[in-house]
């Protein structure tokens, strides 16, 4: 099995950039595109207006609503004064806030990025990296892109799209008028070939499973028609896989030409070494791509990345070690930019083994952890609290306001004596599983020890722990990264027959639910049925969910226009073509 | 020995007393052969006995069975192994690598990239290292004892006892991020100018210096030392040799056999055993391209490094023993 990979296959999750203020931030409307970077690019602007010291809280604060686009010139300058700043003083501010909110073109932009090796292809199909990911969406387009507050699925490619009442057979209009990087028009007939690429019996693509219920895919005149095995409302979202950039007859021709509609045409590319990218003249769209050029350069040791952002040779770098965040955040030069996400680290019971099919001692178990004190000594405070259930606030329809499980010694003592089970339970755990599992799987044994619960620790070793204790043992630590959608988390990992059901949960309801949730085209509806879901993995399942892990990246001052992106790592791994340098 | 077999063996035999070089030179290369022969099935038996196949492992958290499947059959991985092996092999004797499974691109040719910079920083590095540490070797024996070898020796310890990682994170610290004067990361690649790649690896070269000396000069102070005492030595001091001169001049050739010998290591450490000095400074040698295609079982890549390296410790191996003997006419005209 092949879980120890899994750190480089997509991580979807969510994504904020930390003391924002939420509250100058605009909802978005589906068709507003350009606010798209809009949104960031306010908050980015306060920070700057912030950093000038002449302004008290007040001022600050009017500079803000400037920003955010809620106040005249005039406006401002009235209340700035009546606040004590004098004329020109205020003039200069406001100046400066309205000028910040337009993005600078040009510069070099360079990004050291862990997740590559000199195995990376640069055909999208086997894109699995960091870095490829990245890399795929600065020089590709996917049909759809997500909404970077709500993750709904938003116009790229398509530029509309409507289902039939059953969710079988979806219509897309694919928008016309867009080049790829060779000068030629891109067809409906290049979607066609794309998708069938990535969904025919010779795929060796990593979206092919996404796509296994697709049976039809055709130019029906001029519109992209999916006809699918079942109805599925999540189509337009799995669209957005970064996989499926639409090449030139799909890249059957040249799977590995690099050729797209992205903002950025790829330049040269040495796998697990450096890929360089120069602006696309001709892009569809102009509100994205304002630097010049792009290098992204691999750098897998956390030391280096880190030193390298320091001493300005790079300008943007992911995965900082949440334990040299505060060492890093003393950096003159450098700004934190955090990315909630729903990766999630878990320890899993097989709900079918003894002692865990007694639903009572996996209940006394899940009571059993401190989740807040995880997620401050494991994370370093990067990262929220789990509650049981693998979906958390960066899914769309995802479930609010169920109650959050806390630690409680009397309640686990209490399920723990009611189920009658006595003896040391056997967790194995194994550094490999997630960062800091073994010193969590210690804090667990901890806090299981005050509930009169005994937890025996076995440490395995690395190399193999996903092959032979993952999905094999009944109780072991381990992480999960995040889906596109609820139903294809669920799908992959709950569903009675799923590969990779690693908790053996399996329940009747729970899968009928999953399959009617799927085909479900009434969002409130369907939001209700991922409630009933998300209770019945949480009261029932096999899984003890403590933390979810934030991303931490970091980035040079200068960087401005960087997104909260909740779809995924580095701004859903747009970060090259959104942001820009301040002069 | 037979009358018979030094009837038909003397032409062989005064050939080989004629040209005792020649014929370990050819002895040894023959030798050497057999044993890449040995090391290629050691990795092919080795990379099979990992856990999880190439597609599984490489397609991760997407693979899907058809997926594995329609891999596993395009790269012919379900034939049986020693199919596969001689496959690979009956390519590399006409000179064929084959593609990487991975990225699909030949393997000479990348390999051709990541070991002419492997060479390269190795090479910067020797260049540097080995006369420095010859110099200061038989410095630190012309003031033995005295406080300029106690420096040489105490500096020196000092670099090789600190992990060479973090001897490569102090230099970054210092020098690229605090005073800002060196170059970092340390990735070359290819269209770059020769002096902006001498800048470029001024760092790593610089800490892999730092490692090598202490080893090399140790051993060349400690050669020279023993010859020291020998009575010659006392003749050349007696004769009013100055003692610099009677070190250089009559020492140190004859310490040259276990001076070549350490040397010859430490070179092929520096070609081969640095993944970590190439991660600390983001370079792109051979070490980090071998360690990436284990990770996901990629053959090809895997059995050309593996190769590679071998017949590069051979290779320096050899060339230590052939140097040593023409330095020492003892061992070139053995009785």
């Amino acid at each position: 099995m092949s879980r120890g990979l899994r750190k480089k296959g997509s991580y979807v999750g969510g994504n904020r950039t930390i003391s924002h203020d939420r509250q100058h931030e605009t909802p978005l409307s589906m068709e507003e595109e350009t606010g798209r970077r809009g949104v960031d690019d306010k908050n980015r602007n306060l920070h700057r207006i912030r950093g000038t010291r002449e302004m008290n809280d007040f001022t600050r604060y009017l500079a803000g609503r400037v920003i955010a686009g809620g106040m005249n010139r005039r406006e401002f300058m009235g209340r700035a004064m009546a606040a004590g700043v004098t004329l020109s003083s205020a003039g200069t501010l406001f100046a400066k806030s309205a000028a910040a909110q337009t993005p600078q073109k040009g510069g070099n932009l360079k990004l050291g990025l862990e997740g590559g090796a000199a195995t990376d292809s640069i055909d999208p199909a086997k894109a699995t990296s960091q870095v490829m990911f990245a890399a795929v969406r600065t020089w590709g387009d996917t049909l759809v892109e997500t909404h970077p507050e709500t993750r709904a699925p938003i116009p790229s490619l398509a530029e509309s799209w409507a289902p039939s009442p059953d969710a079988k057979t979806w219509t897309f209009k694919i928008r016309k008028g867009v080049t790829f990087h060779d000068g030629k028009e891109m067809t409906v007939d290049d979607v066609v070939a794309t998708l069938k690429r990535h969904s025919d019996e010779k795929t060796e693509s990593g979206a092919a499973g996404m796509l296994k219920s697709i049976t039809g895919i055709e130019n029906k005149g001029g519109d992209l028609v999916v006809t699918l095995d079942a109805g599925n409302a999540d189509l337009p979202a799995i669209f957005t896989d970064y996989h499926l950039v639409i090449q030139p007859n799909g890249g059957v021709d040249n799977p590995t030409a690099g050729i797209g509609t992205g903002p950025y045409k790829v330049k040269s590319f040495e796998p697990g070494v450096r890929m360089t990218f120069e602006k696309n003249e001709n892009d569809w769209r102009t509100d994205r791509g304002y630097v010049q050029t792009v290098e992204m350069i691999t750098m897998n040791d956390a030391t280096a990345r880190v030193a390298a952002l320091a001493s300005g040779q790079v300008q943007f770098i992911n995965r900082v070690d949440p334990k040299t965040v505060a060492l890093l955040t003393r950096a003159p030069t450098v700004q934190l930019l955090t990315t909630s996400g729903g990766g999630h680290y878990v320890f899993i019971m097989h709900c079918d083994k003894a002692p865990f099919d007694n639903i009572d001692v996996r209940m006394a178990l899940k009571y059993a952890i401190n989740r807040e004190e995880m997620v401050e000594r494991i994370l370093g405070g990067y990262g929220k609290v789990g509650n049981d259930f693998p979906i958390n606030d960066t899914y769309a329809l995802f479930p609010e306001g169920i109650e959050q499980r806390a630690y409680d010694p009397d309640k686990a003592a209490f399920h723990y004596k009611k189920s009658g089970h006595s003896g040391p339970i056997l967790l194995r755990t194994s550094e490999v599983a997630f960062p800091g599992a073994v010193d969590a799987s210690v804090l667990f044994q901890q806090s299981a020890k005050k509930a009169g619960i005994e937890i025996e620790l076995k440490r395995e070793p690395g190399d193999g722990y996903w092959s032979n204790v993952w999905n094999v043992q009944p109780f072991s630590a381990s992480y999960w990264g995040s889906r596109a959608t609820q139903d294809q988390f669920y799908s992959g990992a709950y569903l009675s027959t799923a590969d990779w059901n690693d908790t053996r949960f399996k329940n009747e309801t729970f899968d009928k639910l999953l399959i009617s949730a799927r085909g479900e085209l009434d969002e409130a509806k369907r939001r209700e049925m991922y409630r009933e879901m998300a209770m019945l993995v949480r009261d029932e399942g096999g899984t003890i969910l403590p933390m979810f892990n934030d991303f931490v990246n970091a980035g040079t001052k200068k960087l401005m226009g960087y997104v909260s992106d909740i779809g995924n790592d580095m701004s859903n791994g747009y970060v090259a073509s959104r942001v820009w340098f301040s002069a | 020995m037979s009358n018979s077999a030094e009837a038909g063996g003397s032409p062989a035999r005064s050939l080989r007393d004629r040209f005792p070089l020649a014929a370990l030179i050819i002895e040894r290369c023959l030798l050497s052969l057999v044993l890449l022969f040995a090391v290629s099935v050691l990795i092919f038996a080795g990379v099979e006995a990992l856990p999880g196949d190439f597609a599984t492992t490489y397609l991760g958290q997407s693979a899907t069975p058809q997926a594995i499947a329609n891999i596993t059959a395009e790269l012919g991985l379900d034939r049986p192994v020693t199919t596969r092996y001689f496959d690979w092999l009956g390519g590399v004797l006409q000179g064929d690598f084959g593609t990487s499974w991975a990225s699909r691109n030949s393997v000479s040719e990348q390999v051709g990239n990541r070991l002419g910079n492997s060479l390269f920083l190795a090479g910067f590095a020797a260049i540097i290292a080995v006369p420095l540490a010859i110099g200061l070797g038989m410095l630190s024996v012309h003031f033995r004892d005295r406080m300029p070898d106690k420096i040489i020796n105490v500096i020196s310890l000092a670099a090789i006892s600190l992990p060479e990682f973090f001897i490569g994170y102090l230099l970054i610290l210092y020098f690229a991020v605090n005073f800002g004067i060196a170059t970092f990361p340390a990735t070359v690649y290819q269209g770059m100018g020769f002096f902006e790649r001498i800048q470029t690896i001024a760092l790593p070269t610089a800490t892999l210096v730092l490692v090598v000396l202490a080893h090399m000069m140790r051993m060349t102070r400690a050669a020279i030392l023993s010859v020291m005492s020998s009575a010659y030595m006392e003749t050349a001091e007696l004769k009013g040799l100055s003692s610099w001169r009677a070190i250089v001049k009559h020492a140190a050739p004859n310490a040259l056999a276990p001076i070549i010998n350490v040397v010859a290591l430490n070179l092929a450490y520096l070609v081969v055993g640095v993944v970590v000095v190439e991660v600390v400074f983001v370079y792109p040698g051979m070490g980090q391209y071998m360690v990436d295609a284990v990770t996901v079982r990629d053959m090809p890549v895997v059995q050309a490094c593996g190769l590679i390296f071998a017949a590069v410790y051979i290779l320096l191996n050899m060339l230590a023993d052939i140097l040593a003997i023409i330095a020492n006419p003892r061992l070139r005209h053995p009785r």
